[in-house]
């Protein structure tokens, strides 16, 4: 009995001994795709029987039922932010989560959202 | 590349901001002063650019490093979402910056007044690299109090980078300096300089 046993799916990977690269089946050509906070939410949940997704599909889709962006999946799931993408991104592609990107650097020039900001973070 | 599904659920607009500074100067106590959720630790894998920089004589096989940075979350209404990133206090690392700053709407440095010269990177990487930013120098306890206009010539600031005396611990002095960074943004914007 180890009494360090917790059902908790999410943990059920034992890290230390699944190298994160195997995980990802050794791919890392979705580094580039999504930034740290592109945000993905679950637009179709799985029905656990999927053939090709893995536990850490499952738990990105149950995750991602409230918009959360790459860095919180990775910090949740506790893998690296490089593995998440490329989860992310075999997700993104059957269609179970949309995935919306950053602000690029040109559209943050949006007025509007300057003053947004401004009003949301006197009222904290 | 988003998503353009018209059955998906509308989402906020994410916004980076950064908390820069030497090692140990407060960063992460700022972000969970000012987070919404308790700050969270996500690595993130940096192939090639490391070399050159870390010394990988005799493990040649090793081209990637792993950098640990803290992070956290405020949701401006259901709009926007802000996320605050700890970058990493090494110098060593300066060329995570790059991914980091890459769209961040500005960034915070945090200055100790005993360690200055710590937050020297910092300030020099966002000046070249034309990122809006504030420089908030964190009061610790038993350091000597100088006045903000000796910091900023110590600093070498331009005249028109804020400057501020801030309690990284506290919540509503994080607050003050991300607001007083977000002006800052909005007045550097490029569409404002004409």
């Amino acid at each position: 009995m180890n009494s360090e046993w917790s059902p908790d799916e999410e943990r059920l990977l034992d890290a230390p001994t699944i190298r994160p690269y195997v995980i990802a089946r050794g791919r890392t050509e979705a580094q580039d795709r999504f930034d740290l906070i592109s945000l993905a939410v679950t637009i179709r949940p799985t029905t656990g029987t999927e053939i090709g997704l893995d536990p850490e599909h499952q738990a990105i889709v149950r995750l991602c039922r409230r918009p959360m962006s790459v860095a919180e999946i990775a910090a949740h799931l506790d893998l690296p932010a490089g593995i998440v993408r490329v989860l992310l991104g075999d997700l993104f592609d059957r269609g179970f989560v949309a995935v919306q990107q950053p602000q690029p650097e040109m559209d943050v020039l949006d007025e509007r959202m300057y003053k947004a900001v401004l009003d949301g973070l006197r009222a904290l | 590349m988003a998503s353009g599904r018209s059955d998906a659920p509308k989402m906020p607009k994410a916004i980076k901001l950064l908390i820069a500074g030497g090692f140990g100067v407060g960063k992460t106590t700022m972000v969970g002063a000012v987070s919404e959720i308790r700050p969270l630790r996500t690595e993130e894998t940096l192939t090639n650019l490391s070399v050159g920089v870390d010394d990988l004589s005799g493990v040649e096989a090793k081209s990637t490093t792993t950098v640990a940075m803290d992070f956290g979350r405020i949701s401006i209404g259901d709009e926007f979402v802000l996320y605050l990133f700890g970058t990493p206090g090494q110098e060593r690392f300066w060329f995570v910056w790059d991914e980091l700053a890459r769209g961040a709407l500005g960034a915070v440095v945090l200055a100790d007044t005993r360690r200055l010269a710590d937050c020297f990177p910092s300030v020099d990487y966002f000046e070249r690299r034309g990122t809006p930013f504030v420089v908030a120098v964190n009061c610790f306890e038993g350091a000597p109090v100088f006045d903000l206009a000796e910091v900023k010539l110590a600093l070498n600031l331009s005249q028109d980078v804020p400057i501020m005396l801030c309690d990284a611990r506290k919540r509503e002095s994080g607050k003050e300096v991300l607001i007083e960074l977000v002006k800052h943004a909005y007045g550097k914007r490029p569409a404002a300089t004409h």
